[in-house]
């Protein structure tokens, strides 16, 4: 996948004037965040489930080569396959070699976020077979060939206009004067599309939410069946998942899966939650004969006994993106990459390097309501936090942002002059303000004017008022 | 080999080796005892409310769900379910013995077949495994006698299922699958109410790729069940 997480101020000036992109933020903005505040009032236990999630998470990462073994011999004994992957390479000749094998020409997938991770698609474009995305946000994304701009809603950014402008555009064999009149109408015409894709499928790719390490098991949970579809209709069925996914038991995943629908939609369960385990058994009249699992490091392993080990409890929900008001203002597409929002601002770094996305952990104003609503209690700023002082170490910020920040620091180790100092900058601001309340421009501060106001101090430096406190008591 | 590539990244990043024998058989002994963490305390209820609870959640996701006092109802209701809802008398149903064995010549103009789904059902008939009081889901796990393909390819989908075998929590659920079916069927579905998606512009629509009407028919066969809360 194109990366353009380097050009994140760009793209980000440019979304802010996208009136389209902003009428879709603003119409989405408020649904996720009251039907999750909803689910989790219904549900009493819930602050106590987020830290046995994280708890669960945190001891499958303390043993997770136990758990990729256990997994591995319980997938082959029940008839699948396991394929290691190291890299994003690997795990493309992985999916060929499987779909070459089978003898594919089209293969539906089930959305997935490590599919766009490894560029499947494009890969199997490239050698002649056709990939289709299912899910209806992913259909209509791969139908403008864009990339997804929220992980759970990749059409996050799209206004009904969009939708039904581009299905005029793809589905030429229907009647171009067609009316929609609801949503409901875009939603059949979707529905009827891919009845006929799912059917002539020859391999169907899905990605996983957990992999369950007692049973060999790879779940998914989806609203739309699309998933399903993929995965019990043709012969082939392969997971792609990465190797943070592992759980220990059953009810292991059912404690994280009853944070997941509530943390990310809002829903008390998902519609479909499905465990499947190997391939068709003697009998079963459905179910694909060959049960595949692709199992993908690329980048995770090295997170490990890092300070950023953390962020692998991750389990995609999208919480973080909802509730993070920089994500609100300029959507997914501006992160340059697959993973937006807090999240991807944390893992972007780790997976393709801090040179490509030293912008992301910026984007932050360290509100902590990311960190807040994390069903497995990931520390988001923290680890941002984390990626800015790497970032400073390896010098890879401007000249000005680092000459600033020694002259803060000269500052900030001698408190007297840092007092004396900062009285001098109210008393200035003051007088030239001339008695406004705030600048509307300023010298060598276009940056930050461009986009809003600079106040101007309202009374005494904060050391001062706090002695004055001190006298007073 | 990546296998092993991977694994020693892993280790080296745990800052150890592969794992002493003592301390594998401790995790081997939690897999094997698959501890149950905290439950929520909703669907700890007497047997009727439990029930109650699992249509209040059923219909709560846009599924409904027919009490029936006795099997033997069954076609009847998918008779008059099909009818009030102007469907064709024509259905799949799941090759279960329970379902075959009903007398379905009891209403000869319902077109009866026992097979998996088909892309153009309009209508099915699942044996439903279990309930889950939580959440309002069912457990349908994969079997010749219960083909995944009728969850999935119609429009309509009906279930057949047991009061006796509603249960509060997904872990009781599970345990019940373990100790009927012992190893993990290829296929275990949790379903929720009918298919949908709110992919377009953050708003739910009913009716996405799998049925767009989900409805139980509740067979209460569980006298503890009936008593009025």
């Amino acid at each position: 996948m194109h990366v353009t997480s380097p050009a994140f101020k760009e793209n980000a000036a440019r979304a802010l004037g996208d009136p389209g992109l902003q009428k879709a933020l603003g119409k989405a903005k408020g649904a996720f965040l009251q039907r999750r505040a909803e689910a989790v009032a219904r549900l009493p236990e819930f602050e106590a489930l987020r830290d046995i999630g994280r708890d669960i998470k945190n001891h499958t990462l303390a043993h997770l080569d136990f758990y990729l073994e256990t997994f591995a011999a319980n997938v082959e004994r029940a008839g699948g396959t396991v394929h290691w992957c190291r890299t994003a390479e690997e795990a493309r000749a992985a999916v060929l070699e499987i779909c070459r094998a089978a003898g594919a020409k089209t293969v539906t997938k089930g959305k997935s976020m490590i599919s766009e991770e490894l560029g499947i698609n494009a890969h199997l474009e490239a050698h002649g077979i056709r990939p289709v995305e299912t899910d209806l946000g992913e259909y209509i994304i791969q139908l403008r060939r864009e990339t997804p701009s929220h992980i759970i809603a990749p059409a996050f950014h799209l206004n009904r206009e969009d939708w039904e402008a581009d299905f005029r555009r793809a589905h030429t064999d229907l009647d171009p004067d067609r009316v929609f009149h609801e949503r409901r109408d875009i939603l059949a015409e979707a529905r009827t599309k891919l009845r006929q894709q799912f059917l002539a499928a020859d391999v169907g790719i899905t990605g996983a939410n957990f992999l369950i390490a007692e049973t060999g098991s790879s779940v998914i949970v989806t609203n739309e069946g699309n998933g399903d579809l993929t995965q019990t209709l043709p012969r082939v069925h392969i997971a792609l998942a990465s190797i943070e996914k592992v759980v220990p038991t059953l009810e292991d995943c059912v404690s994280l899966l009853r944070l997941l629908a509530r943390s990310a939609t809002g829903q008390d369960f998902s519609v479909y939650t499905t465990f499947s385990t190997g391939g068709r058994r003697p009998g079963d009249l459905d179910g694909p004969q060959e049960y595949h699992v692709v199992l993908v490091d690329n980048g995770r392993s090295e997170m490990l006994g890092t300070e950023f080990q953390e962020m692998l409890r991750c389990i995609r929900c999208a919480a973080c993106m909802n509730h993070c008001p920089v994500y609100g203002a300029v959507g997914g597409h501006s992160y340059g990459w697959v993973y937006p929002g807090p999240m991807g601002s944390v893992l972007t770094p780790s997976l393709i390097g801090v040179d490509k996305a030293g912008h992301l952990p910026n984007a932050s104003t360290f509100c902590g309501k990311c960190e807040s609503v994390c069903p497995v209690k990931i520390p988001l700023p923290k680890m941002m936090r984390h990626w800015r002082e790497r970032e400073f170490e390896r010098h890879l910020q401007p000249g000005a942002a680092r000459g600033s920040l020694a002259l803060w620091a000269w500052f900030a180790r001698r408190p007297q002059a840092y007092r004396l100092a900062t009285r001098a900058a109210v008393a200035l601001l003051r007088l030239l303000a001339r008695g406004r309340g705030a600048f509307t421009s300023f010298p060598f501060a276009g940056g930050w004017t461009a986009g809003r106001d600079l106040p101007v101090p309202q009374g005494r430096t904060f050391m001062a008022e706090y002695a004055a406190r001190q006298r007073g008591r | 080999m990546s296998r092993e590539a991977i694994l020693s990244a892993i280790r080296r990043g745990l800052k150890r080796g592969p794992l002493p024998p003592d301390q594998r058989l401790m995790l081997e002994a939690r897999l094997a005892a698959h501890p149950r963490h905290l439950i929520p305390a909703r669907s700890r209820l007497p047997r009727a409310e439990q029930v109650a609870l699992f249509i209040r959640n059923v219909e709560k996701e846009f599924g409904s769900v027919r009490r029936l006092a006795d099997a033997r109802e069954v076609p009847a209701a998918v008779a008059e379910f099909l009818a009030a809802q102007n469907l064709p008398p024509r259905l799949a149903i799941a090759p279960h013995p329970e379902l075959i064995g009903l007398d379905w010549s009891a209403r000869p103009m319902l077109q009866v077949e026992a097979r998996r789904g088909a892309a153009e059902d309009a209508v099915s008939l699942q044996h439903g495994f279990a309930g889950i009081a939580e959440t309002g889901t069912l457990m349908l796990p994969s079997a010749p006698e219960r083909p995944t393909t009728l969850n999935l390819l119609p429009d309509t989908a009906l279930v057949f299922l047991r009061a006796s075998r509603i249960l509060g929590a997904y872990e009781e659920a599970f345990d019940l699958l373990r100790a009927e079916l012992g190893a993990m069927p290829r296929n275990v579905m949790l379903v929720t109410g009918p298919s949908r998606s709110a992919d377009i512009e953050q708003t739910l629509e009913l009716g996405a790729h799998g049925p767009r009407r989900l409805h139980i028919l509740l067979v209460d066969d569980d006298p503890a069940a009936l008593s009025a809360p």
